[in-house]
């Protein structure tokens, strides 16, 4: 099992809430070229390591939060 | 270089007759410093590429790399199911050679790989699900792939137990039968690859982990391993739920995400079940294995992750779901449960051929899908590599569609669930 602190609800079970994404920011549309929109859309870090991830607490409060997250372990930080 | 014995079964009296031993179906061998090819990932793709290569394009200077044991990753984790039932046509004309190629892999890798055509049914539950449904039905047969509707009727005909009444939270409205599609057993297909490309003189490293790969001037002079150097003017990346991170050895972007799959196995019982039955709805594939055994496969875990832990969550969702299906089943006991990893992309179909450093070239993106393309990756593969010339089956493949904006979109038949 894995607990979500969310900083509205607390320490709650992660099946409460939604995976959204990776923490990234979105180009700025007039001026990205064509290869960063598609990175954007398409590429994802994907490492085994700390990654930061934005996460919904459908189950509770709504809000969305940013999750620190071990992808090789699911230990998450803070 | 002595080629082992034959499996027969004048060798099998013979043996068992005289007590003598088997020889080992694969040997070891010590690193070379040079390859021609360096295969990545000892799974089905990486040993049907090695095999390939040997068998049909004459290339034996060739080194798997495998950082654990053979067809330990997704080759030795999924549910073992074949079909070729998709959606797209470049999809049904793909899955449908490799379910040719599985049809004669026994006799071809003189190896029992217990290849059932039991007959692949998936459900429906909604009206949507039919129309999609009939779609790949239209698709499949022209495509020439046997694939058809069946009412409820004619399901609860074909597979015993399963509830077709009005009585489940989704009822069961309908199914798409594919009687070509069946279960395998996935570990003698990696054994039956590896013994047959070890024969033909490829060498299979396994605990050969690979920490970095060489481009120099854009193109790859080899790679760098725990047991030291190898240089190879082609490195191809076999390595499913790890692909991302060595596609990064090589400066490579890919746009994947690896998240886990679970599956579970219950105790063996008496032989009941002759179909493997799947419901999207349910995101649950229930078969029964020759032992006995209900497999249960799901869908993907709700977020990406390396750890290959299985979760309570996921043991009480697919008991609910199957139980829904086929409530007769109640007082089974699950034996065990496990995880794999799965590349996914977003399209649903995998990437395969050249990437932007020459010589280093991938099979990857195999999501949940991998295992039943194993055979016609390894081909297609193994043809490119020959030839430098990307076989028709898997241009549509290619990693730069992401770029230009030409997804494959199977989404609708990949898999449960998406």
């Amino acid at each position: 099992m894995m607990l979500l602190t969310c900083p509205h609800c607390g320490a709650r079970d992660a099946g409460e809430f939604d995976y959204v994404g990776e923490r990234r920011d979105r180009p700025d549309v007039s001026r990205a070229t064509e290869q960063e929109w598609r990175g954007y859309l398409y590429l994802r870090g994907n490492r085994a390591d700390w990654t930061a991830e934005l996460w919904h607490h459908r189950a509770g409060c709504e809000r969305f939060l940013t999750v620190v997250r071990h992808l090789g372990t699911d230990e998450v930080r803070g | 270089m002595t080629r082992p014995a034959r499996y027969s079964a004048y060798g099998l009296a013979r043996r068992g007759l005289t007590g003598a031993a088997w020889p080992p179906a694969w040997r070891a061998h010590e690193l070379r410093p040079s390859y021609d090819v360096v295969i990545v990932g000892g799974g089905v793709h990486g040993l049907a590429t090695a095999h390939y290569l040997a068998a049909k394009h004459g290339i034996t200077n060739v080194a798997l790399l495998e950082r654990g044991y053979l067809g330990g990753g997704g080759s030795g984790r999924n549910t073992a199911i074949i079909r070729s039932n998709y959606l797209t046509p470049e999809g049904v004309r793909f899955y449908d050679r490799s379910l040719t190629l599985y049809e004669s892999l026994a006799a071809d890798l003189n190896f029992n790989v217990m290849f059932s055509q039991r007959g692949h049914l998936t459900l429906a539950h909604s009206d949507s699900a039919l129309r999609t449904m009939r779609w790949r039905a239209e698709v499949n047969k022209l495509q020439g792939v046997d694939s058809e509707l069946l009412d409820p009727a004619e399901i609860a005909g074909l597979v015993p137990h399963v509830d077709v009444s009005d009585q489940p939270r989704y009822p069961i409205v309908g199914g798409l039968f594919h009687p070509p599609g069946g279960i395998v057993r996935h570990d003698a297909v990696v054994w039956g690859y590896a013994r047959a490309a070890d024969a033909n003189g490829v060498h299979l490293h396994q605990d050969t982990e690979v920490v970095g790969i060489d481009v120099v001037d854009g193109r790859v002079r080899g790679v760098r391993t725990n047991r030291g150097p190898i240089a190879a003017p082609v490195v191809v990346n076999c390595t499913a739920g790890w692909s991302s991170l060595v596609c990064e050895l090589a400066g490579v972007e890919v746009p994947i995400t690896t998240y886990p799959l679970q599956a579970a196995v219950t105790e063996p019982v008496r032989p009941f079940l002759d179909t493997v039955v799947v419901s999207g709805t349910l995101h649950v594939y229930v078969s029964q294995t020759d032992r006995g055994e209900l497999v249960f496969g799901a869908s993907v875990d709700p977020y990406p992750s390396y750890s290959t832990r299985g979760s309570l969550e996921f043991t009480e969702g697919v008991a609910t779901h199957v139980l829904e299906l086929m409530p007769a089943l109640a007082k089974l006991r699950v034996l065990r449960q496990w995880a794999g990893l799965c590349d996914m992309t977003p399209d649903f179909s995998p990437i395969m051929g050249r990437t932007p450093v020459d010589g280093f070239y991938v099979d990857i993106g195999w999501g949940t899908y991998g295992f039943k393309a194993g055979p016609v990756a390894g081909e297609t593969m193994a043809e490119l590599v020959a030839t430098g010339t990307t076989p028709e089956l898997i241009a549509a493949f290619d990693l730069a569609r992401f770029a230009e904006g030409r997804l494959v979109g199977e989404r609708g038949a990949a898999a449960v669930g998406h």
